[in-house]
């Protein structure tokens, strides 16, 4: 089985200088999810994480606040500031899926390498929700979030089954699908929420299969370790049977060599997959929320539609009883009347308010992400020098051993 | 079709063995090599000052079945049978190159770069091992003056007809019998001589050891030629997201581009390079010296059959002495048996011995140049890297 060694400084490293840019950019809070602990047995045990936010900000009563909260926590979290500003046309960042396989390893105790791995990679993946949440400047200031940051108790969360990452994708895909049964097609006006949506499409596509690409690499790199792994013992069994001395020590040292290198392989899939991998993973989750807050925009414009065909249906229906005698009925339509003209204009508020939301959020969406990705892309390469030096480093030493041959 | 005779980035080394061509008076080399459909063309281009050959410089074109019949002969020509026959190259292996280039007919322009690359890289393999056959031909005091290798080097036309010929009159003999006796029979002789007895004990365990370790060297190299074409992958799809987007930050995204394209040739092509070199050097040492320790026993096996052979005919000769019959038959039968065993024994320990001297000094060489590459590229990549995050540093 491929081994994939944890290497935890590695990986703190790397986000905590993902933390620091942040706070370069006089953004002034830290939050780091760490310490994952089963708590329970059998099936219904669960993972706690220790959620540590460290800040100046004025919102927050303290400067350094330390909480426990599980899964489901986050999950309830994120399905409350979905209901409050999706339909809003804020772009919620998504929370991390649920995963029924992953966690049943953990609770039936298996201390193995994968599910040490799993939990590893929610534990970073809960941080990165914290973080991208915490970014978001009306989102930073709810009190959902700040009660989740600070609160020593939470009340737990119910029905985790519709909140989480898949049940709100469904949510949105449901508004997705309201929206292609529209009778009447949108018109629209601007051209810029078109250009838009075409644009997250085919960002949606290439995402996807540079996700695709990632996976593969990760798990070809895993190969490569294991391969090198098998070779250096190879070689050792070699230099072994060797009767020629010097080529017989040369050919140990190789063995050695390779087997450093296989350490270095198993660190450079870690950050393959930490750095990019899981970043496109979350990109990919982040556009869907993206295209979900268009949807919200149509649905808000249907609304509002719907309100004006009702208005002048109770229109016509007034007109009819100007001719009729019946005053009471006449008051009644005048009244409806006064009522729809109010929900079409509370719709176009909305339309016009949900549509200036989106503008900034995309706005704001665009910047991150390019900031997102020369940042991770920068790490990576740096990375990747790294592994490439300390190749430089072990060959180099090898190099007079070979030349020893005699 | 693709050639290999324009070699601009890469020395042309002869990695598997020492420099094979020091002896003026016979020089051998492969200059170019076409492929066309499924069959290799060499073009074998011969220099030599020796009588016996009609004119001072020939070039022929052979394909791979040729190599083979030359191997084929000189192993069951009586004569050598104490020496180490040079191991016959494998046949040229082009499944996936080949494929595409059925369906696509001819011409290396609808082929994609990478695909090209690959085939030039494995034409530039085969072209190798086949070169260091002849070569180790040419640089053998026996071998070289064989009849059926300078009609190789000479005949201007086509061998295939010498090649039917060649199969109705041997009928293979020697490789129609079961391998796997090979070890039994070796490792039942009753050895007085200590050089052969510890000869023997160390082919057995390191050819085993040596098939093992190309084996893992080539599943490492494929591991590492997956990666590079992962990276290949992913710079092509990294360039369509930077492209593609119409933004505010079209300037910056371009620039990215930019960056992207650069990292496509300090990423993959690197990678690619350090995967090929490794496997030329290493796996390809692999391969070769397994095939060479095969030769090396095959000859322990024919001294060990001619042992036999002789043990065999002292008995024959005891019982003819207690028979009273055809005891001067059986006199001269044991004589030249013995004479037989006695030449392959001596042949076979000279063989031997130089046969270690020349392993140590490919293994050398080859590590030396392998991890000079390695070292070489590294620091290649080291550069183009720290340039990439300059640039994207300096947004």
């Amino acid at each position: 089985m491929p081994h994939f060694r944890q290497n935890r400084l590695c990986l703190r490293e790397y986000f905590n200088m993902f933390n620091e840019e942040e706070n370069r950019d006089t953004f002034d809070i830290q939050i780091s999810v760490s310490d994952p602990e089963k708590v329970g047995d059998g099936m219904n045990a669960y993972m706690v994480y220790k959620v540590l936010t460290k800040t100046s900000l004025s919102i927050f009563s303290r400067d350094e606040v330390c909480v426990k909260r599980r899964f489901s926590d986050f999950l309830g979290l994120h399905s409350k500031l979905a209901s409050k500003y999706m339909h809003m046309g804020y772009i919620v960042p998504p929370a991390p899926e649920k995963s029924i396989v992953g966690m049943t390893k953990v609770k039936v105790g298996k201390e193995d390498l994968s599910s040490v791995e799993f939990v590893e990679k929610r534990r970073s993946a809960l941080e990165r929700y914290l973080l991208r949440t915490v970014k978001h400047p009306a989102l930073l200031k709810d009190p959902d979030v700040l009660q989740f940051l600070e609160s020593s108790e939470l009340p737990r969360a119910v029905s985790t089954q519709a909140l989480s990452g898949a049940g709100i994708l469904r949510m949105v895909n449901k508004a997705a699908d309201a929206v292609n049964k529209m009778t009447i097609k949108m018109n629209e006006s601007d051209a810029w929420f078109e250009e838009k949506q075409q644009q997250f499409e085919n960002l949606d596509v290439q995402l996807r299969k540079l996700h695709a690409s990632v996976e593969s690499l990760v798990c070809h790199r895993k190969e490569l370790s294991v391969n090198t792994a098998s070779f250096a013992k190879s070689a050792a069994m070699l230099g072994n049977s060797e009767d020629h001395t010097a080529l017989s020590r040369a050919l140990s040292q190789l063995a050695e060599v390779e087997e450093k290198i296989d350490q270095l392989h198993q660190d450079q899939a870690c950050a393959d997959f930490y750095l990019i991998s899981e970043l496109l993973g979350d990109y990919v989750r982040l556009i869907t929320a993206v295209k979900g807050v268009f949807d919200q925009r149509m649905k808000t414009w249907a609304k509002c539609q719907d309100a004006q065909v009702m208005l002048q249906r109770k229109r016509e229906a007034e007109a009819k009883l100007q001719h009729a005698n019946k005053p009471d009925k006449l008051q009644q339509a005048k009244d409806e009347i006064r009522e729809w003209e109010g929900k079409v204009q509370q719709g176009e508020r909305d339309f016009e308010q949900i549509s200036k939301n989106i503008r900034r959020e995309v706005g704001r969406f665009e910047k991150d992400r390019v900031k997102d990705f020369r940042v991770v892309i920068i790490k990576y390469l740096e990375s990747l020098v790294h592994t490439q030096q300390q190749m430089i480093k072990y060959w180099e030493a090898f190099l007079p051993e070979a030349k020893a041959i005699a | 079709m693709t050639s290999i005779s324009e070699d601009s980035d890469k020395e042309k080394v002869h990695s598997v063995s020492v420099d094979l061509n020091n002896d003026a008076s016979l020089v051998i080399d492969i200059p170019d090599a076409l492929c066309e459909r499924d069959k290799v063309k060499f073009t074998v281009h011969t220099k030599t000052t020796l009588s016996s050959f009609q004119k001072p410089e020939y070039s022929v074109q052979r394909q791979h079945e040729d190599f083979i019949w030359l191997h084929d002969t000189i192993v069951e020509t009586e004569e050598y049978a104490g020496l180490i026959i040079p191991p016959a190259p494998p046949k040229p292996d082009f499944e996936g190159p080949r494929e595409k280039m059925h369906k696509l007919g001819e011409g290396e322009s609808s082929m994609t770069k990478e695909e090209y690359a690959k085939m030039k890289q494995e034409l530039e393999k085969t072209v190798q091992v086949h070169e260091v056959f002849l070569q180790r031909l040419s640089s053998h005091p026996m071998f070289r003056k064989d009849r059926n290798f300078q009609i190789f080097l000479e005949y201007d036309q086509d061998l295939t007809v010498r090649r039917k010929n060649a199969k109705e009159m041997f009928g293979g003999f020697f490789k129609n019998m079961v391998k796997s006796a090979d070890e039994v029979l070796i490792s039942g002789v009753k050895e007085v001589d200590e050089f052969f007895e510890q000869e023997k004990n160390f082919l057995l365990d390191y050819s085993s050891k040596i098939k093992d370790a190309t084996a893992k060297a080539e599943k490492m190299t494929r591991s590492h030629k997956n990666v590079a074409d992962d990276y290949n992958h992913i710079s092509g799809a990294l360039n369509n997201t930077a492209a593609d987007n119409n933004t505010a930050f079209k300037k910056h995204l371009e620039k990215c581009a930019e960056v992207f394209e650069k990292l496509r040739v300090s990423i993959s092509k690197v990678e690619d390079r350090m995967a090929s070199d490794q496997e030329l050097k290493l796996t390809e040492l692999l391969r070769y010296y397994t095939r060479d320790i095969q030769a090396a026993k095959d000859l322990l096996y024919r001294r060990a059959r001619a042992l036999a052979d002789y043990e065999n005919s002292n008995k024959a000769l005891d019982k003819a002495r207690l028979k009273g019959k055809d005891v001067a038959q059986a006199e001269e039968n044991q004589k030249q048996c013995l004479q037989k065993f006695d030449k392959l024994s001596e042949s076979g320990k000279k063989e031997l011995t130089s046969f270690k001297a020349r392993r140590v000094v490919a293994f050398r060489k080859n590590l030396i140049e392998m991890t000079e590459l390695e070292i070489k590229h590294a620091k290649n990549s080291v550069s183009l890297l720290q340039g990439s995050i300059e640039i994207l540093k300096s947004n």
